[in-house]
């Protein structure tokens, strides 16, 4: 942020090259580290769309019926099947700690460090659930014979989208909650209070935008593979 | 560029508690169509509609995008665009695929 001259600079070699590419014009009115985010969840968004455009392709051209989400992910309470009933839990369970988590920014602007890092280790605690109950549906599943090559329901395509997409979403989701519980640890020692300029609570805002991104990907995947 | 002048363009807290009620409205909204079992092109338009408000409202209030300049809304958002081409030619292979193998397997 201090570093940024306009003109770009003369040096020769490396060097040149590092601070020409680093210290160009600057497009976006945003601390670098948010740009940057935005561009990283940017490129992620065509990482999933390819999976779920992947998944229309092959769901659209087998000939064998599809397995009935409805059913295959239905749960046995009290002898009754009730459908989608994990995947609805999940589900709330993500959008409270996307709520939790735009909490936790608006608290660390205001400097309420204790309040921002608890509800940022809240935020983690609800991720690390939501893995959880994923790690159940896929041993219930892989129990239940379904692999990504063939499953006894259907059409064979249905295990390998079904692995694919779940879990590059719940890498996602395990990836967050270690950058969450970093990040909070560091708030609550203090560390963002001494910058060069002062207070600087932005991480907890980038480390928001991931999460966020997490939970956004969740609702494309739940409308287009859970409920389709 | 400082870190105060983003201070100032918190929203309120009650915008992020309004926003959470209406995303579990939304959810739970998307569960029923699931649960009574609504089939054809009720259940499609139902599903894309709640599922196109709920990516709305957390891209425009929990990720600030509806705070942003332009420059960064339309460096973010335009791009994915692109991505209806990749869907409408993935739609029409498949198709095609689809006719090949109900002509030759079937």
């Amino acid at each position: 942020m201090t570093a940024s001259s306009t003109t770009g600079s003369s040096a020769p070699g490396w060097r040149g090259l590092v601070e020409d590419w680093a210290a160009d014009q600057q497009a976006f009115q945003v601390p670098w580290g948010k740009a940057m985010m935005w561009i990283f969840l940017l490129s992620d968004t065509f990482v999933f769309s390819c999976f779920l455009t992947g998944y229309m392709a092959v769901r659209n051209s087998t000939t064998v019926p599809w397995p009935n989400p409805s059913e295959v992910f239905s749960l046995q309470i009290a002898g009754q099947p009730v459908p989608l009933l994990l995947i609805a839990i999940m589900t709330f369970v993500l959008i409270s700690s996307s709520g939790t988590m735009a909490m936790a920014v608006n608290c660390a602007y205001r400097r309420q460090r204790g309040a921002a890092a608890a509800l940022m280790l809240a935020t983690a605690l609800l991720g690390a659930t939501f893995v959880g109950m994923q790690a159940f549906e896929w041993t219930k599943l892989i129990h239940e014979g379904v692999r990504p090559w063939a499953n006894p329901m259907g059409a064979a395509q249905f295990g390998a989208c079904f692995f694919m997409i779940t879990g590059f979403h719940g890498l996602h989701v395990s990836a967050g909650v270690i950058y969450l519980a970093v990040v909070a640890r560091r708030v609550q020692q203090g560390r963002y209070e001494h910058g060069p300029g002062g207070p600087n609570y932005q991480i907890v805002e980038i480390a928001g935008l991931y999460w966020h991104f997490v939970d956004l990907v969740w609702v494309f995947i739940f409308a287009l593979f859970y409920l389709w | 560029m400082h870190a105060s002048s983003q201070e100032h363009q918190q929203p309120p807290i009650a915008l992020y508690f309004k926003v959470w009620g209406l995303l579990f409205v939304l959810s739970t909204m998307s569960y029923l169509v699931d649960y009574f079992q609504l089939h054809g092109l009720l259940r499609w338009s139902l599903i894309l509609a709640f599922m196109a408000l709920k990516a709305g409202l957390i891209v425009a209030v929990f990720m600030h995008m509806a705070w942003e300049r332009l420059a960064l809304i339309y460096a973010i958002l335009l791009p994915p665009l692109l991505l209806a081409v990749l869907i409408g030619l993935m739609f029409s292979e498949a198709s095609w695929v689809h006719q090949m193998r109900s002509f030759y397997f079937k």
